[in-house]
């Protein structure tokens, strides 16, 4: 009976494709609003994955997330570095600096400050230039999205006015080797572009080392940020992290913990999951509805040929069945093209601001709402088929 | 009326002409409760042989396709005894009745009931794949008994694109295909014109009686009477009279004729 299942059920092609279209729309709408607040979510930490070379981030007790920076004064680092286990404590600088542009206008800038002799904490990918360049004077390295888009620079021969400023909407190419920017009115040349992962706010980034970055900064009695610690082979970095904890009064995490803290810092106290999981209740529910509708519709239209089916002989075993198998089938292929199309997607947005992040969880949990919205979609279909008396095919 | 002689193997069931096909005492049955309470049978007592074609006539509402349901066993009866080829419907478990009607009882329903997105062939096919029958050994056989019906030509046809007649020819195919020792109709005729409504009786008449099958037609349409070998008349949940088709049409026609074999 396989057969006349599947022949029922792709035969009427309108309810067909309009059950398929509501589970396509249901699994496209929870894969894409799932992966993009995957997507945001890890950018909140991104910064932290980044930065693979310490074990332990030690900061103000007061820290909630990895942009929060309540800084610390310098003599901590020294107080970590004598601790029983610490194999390396380097400082770190991270702050909001704004930078002059070419035209005039002010752009935001996260700076990352890493340490003058060792650079530990830069960037992890080199696109450009070397990470050693950094020692050259007024130095920075910039992350090639910011380069490219918020930091880019007029293309030649762009017009002055009298102030020297160029006119806004003058086309722009990206920044690069060589240039140069304004950090709070001290130079600063661009010696390579690097590849980092976006940051939740999409704020250009500028690696620089510590003793710059503190020079770029705002004046400040405090300006270390977070002190980065390696443990000595064989000390577990929690373990590292009880002792500088009780030894300091600091805080200390191991990367994962610190990653975890910021992004349930953004779960707790933003709207961002309340929004996504609105959408991605919204795509279930509108899903359902729709699948669910047509599905029994699709159902009623055809209870005769049930109840035929049923008089001839059919065990209501064998037309569940043929039910189950109408909605798995409608099931695996709306799945199929919803997730496709949210990848599509995803693939159009790669070089847009866009946070996605497509992962093996969000598709098997996307398949797991796909199971309970043909489930549902052929439950009402079920009992109406169990219910359904054979006789009704002798009424006119 | 023929001596009741049923032979009874499991399942599967075997009948010669002049056997008791169907055999019904006393069968009550009402739907409803309390004051809308109504009584659709009210003892209704009919035997059926084998080989036989009887149809069953009466006004709306009278109880004919009540009777021709509990005899199908798709409806239970409230009282009375009901025995197909010896068997009866309320000793069998749901399974058990749903498998006895797959291989004894064929249907032919007024509205076709064919399934629109099924060629003819496959139409025909489906009682076999419901007893389990691979889907192109169904198939073959299908075409083969849709040739039978004089619908060679249609084997891959959709119920759209069939007439009236060669969709109800499509439907006795299929009431056909897997040898069910009763036939029960629904007004078979109804939704067809006089000359083929005559074609689709004498099909009946031929394929179905020529290997001992029982016939058990619900119509209102007169102009078939003449097929019948027993005509039941029924009234207010009751058979009022049993008749040979000869005579009820000699009598329709004006003339006297006998045969009648009262309740």
């Amino acid at each position: 009976m396989v057969f006349v299942a599947l022949k029922m059920l792709v035969g009427d092609r309108a309810k067909f494709l309009g059950i398929v279209f509501g589970i396509t729309f249901a699994a496209m709408l929870i894969t894409q609003q799932a992966s993009i607040f995957i997507g945001l979510m890890t950018r909140t930490f991104g910064f932290i994955t980044d930065t693979t070379q310490p074990d332990v981030w030690v900061m103000d007790p007061k820290v909630q997330f990895v942009d929060d920076i309540k800084p610390m004064q310098d003599t901590q680092l020294l107080r970590v570095r004598g601790i029983e286990g610490v194999a390396w404590a380097m400082p770190l600088y991270k702050g909001l600096i704004q930078a002059r542009m070419d035209n005039g206008t002010f752009q935001n800038c996260n700076v990352i400050g890493i340490d003058d002799a060792t650079l530990i904490g830069g960037p992890p990918e080199m696109v450009e230039g070397r990470l050693e360049d950094l020692r050259r004077s007024d130095s920075v390295i910039v992350d090639e999205v910011g380069a490219r888009t918020r930091l880019a620079k007029p293309a030649p021969g762009a017009p002055r006015d009298a102030e020297g400023n160029i006119p806004p909407d003058w086309p722009r190419v990206p920044l690069t080797i060589g240039d140069t920017l304004e950090l709070n009115d001290r130079r600063a040349v661009v010696v390579g572009i690097c590849k980092v992962s976006r940051t939740f706010q999409s704020q250009p980034v500028l690696y620089t080392t510590y003793g710059r970055a503190t020079q770029y900064a705002p004046r400040q009695r405090k300006l270390l940020s977070f002190i980065l610690v390696k443990a000595e082979d064989g000390l577990k970095p929690e373990e590292l992290t009880r002792r500088i904890r009780e030894q300091t009064g600091l805080a200390a995490y191991t990367g994962w913990e610190f990653s975890e803290k910021t992004y349930m810092y953004f779960v707790r106290f933003t709207g961002i999951p309340i929004n996504f999981g609105i959408a991605v209740a919204l795509g279930f529910l509108v899903g359902t509805a729709i699948a669910g509708q047509t599905f029994y519709n699709f159902t009623l239209d055809n209870l005769r040929q049930f109840g035929a089916l049923k008089a001839m002989g059919a065990s209501n075993r064998t037309l569940l069945g043929m039910i189950l198998l109408q909605a798995a089938v409608v099931g695996v292929i709306g799945y199929g093209l919803g997730v496709g199309l949210a990848s599509q997607f995803a693939q159009l947005s790669a070089r847009s601001e866009l946070a996605f992040r497509l992962i093996w969880q969000t598709l098997a949990a996307t398949g797991g709402a796909i199971v309970v919205i043909s489930m549902l979609a052929a439950s009402l279909s079920l009992l109406k088929v169990i219910r359904l008396e054979p006789a009704i095919v002798f009424k006119g | 009326m023929s001596a009741t002689a049923t032979m009874q193997a499991g399942m599967g069931t075997a009948t010669r002409r002049g056997e008791t096909a169907v055999h019904c005492k006393g069968v009550t049955k009402h739907y409803g409760e309390g004051t809308s309470k109504v009584w659709a049978l009210r003892g209704i007592d009919l035997e059926i042989g084998a080989g036989e074609l009887t149809m069953l006539v009466g006004p709306s509402g009278c109880g004919k396709t009540t009777l021709i349901s509990v005899v199908a066993g798709i409806l239970d009866r409230d009282d009375g005894e009901c025995t197909v080829f010896g068997r009866d419907f309320t000793r069998m478990s749901a399974s058990e009745k749903t498998r006895f009607r797959g291989e004894n009882v064929g249907f032919v329903f007024q509205q076709f009931n064919l399934l629109p997105t099924l060629t003819a062939a496959e139409n025909v096919a489906v009682p076999l794949m419901i007893l389990g029958k691979g889907r192109s050994a169904a198939v073959k056989q299908g075409a083969e008994m849709l040739e039978k019906v004089g619908l060679k030509d249609k084997l891959k046809s959709l119920p759209s694109q069939l007439s009236g007649g060669q969709q109800q020819r499509v439907a006795i195919a299929r009431a056909l295909v897997h040898e069910p020792k009763l036939i029960v109709c629904d007004e078979p005729t109804s939704a067809l014109d006089h000359d083929t409504g005559h074609v689709i009786m004498r099909m009946l008449k031929n394929v179905a009686l020529n290997e001992s099958r029982s016939l058990v037609i619900v119509t209102h349409d007169a102009r078939i009477f003449e097929f019948a070998d027993k005509i039941a008349k029924m009234d207010d949940g009751r058979i009022k009279e049993v008749s040979n088709g000869v005579a009820e049409v000699a009598r329709r026609n004006g003339g006297g004729g006998g045969g009648g074999a009262g309740h």
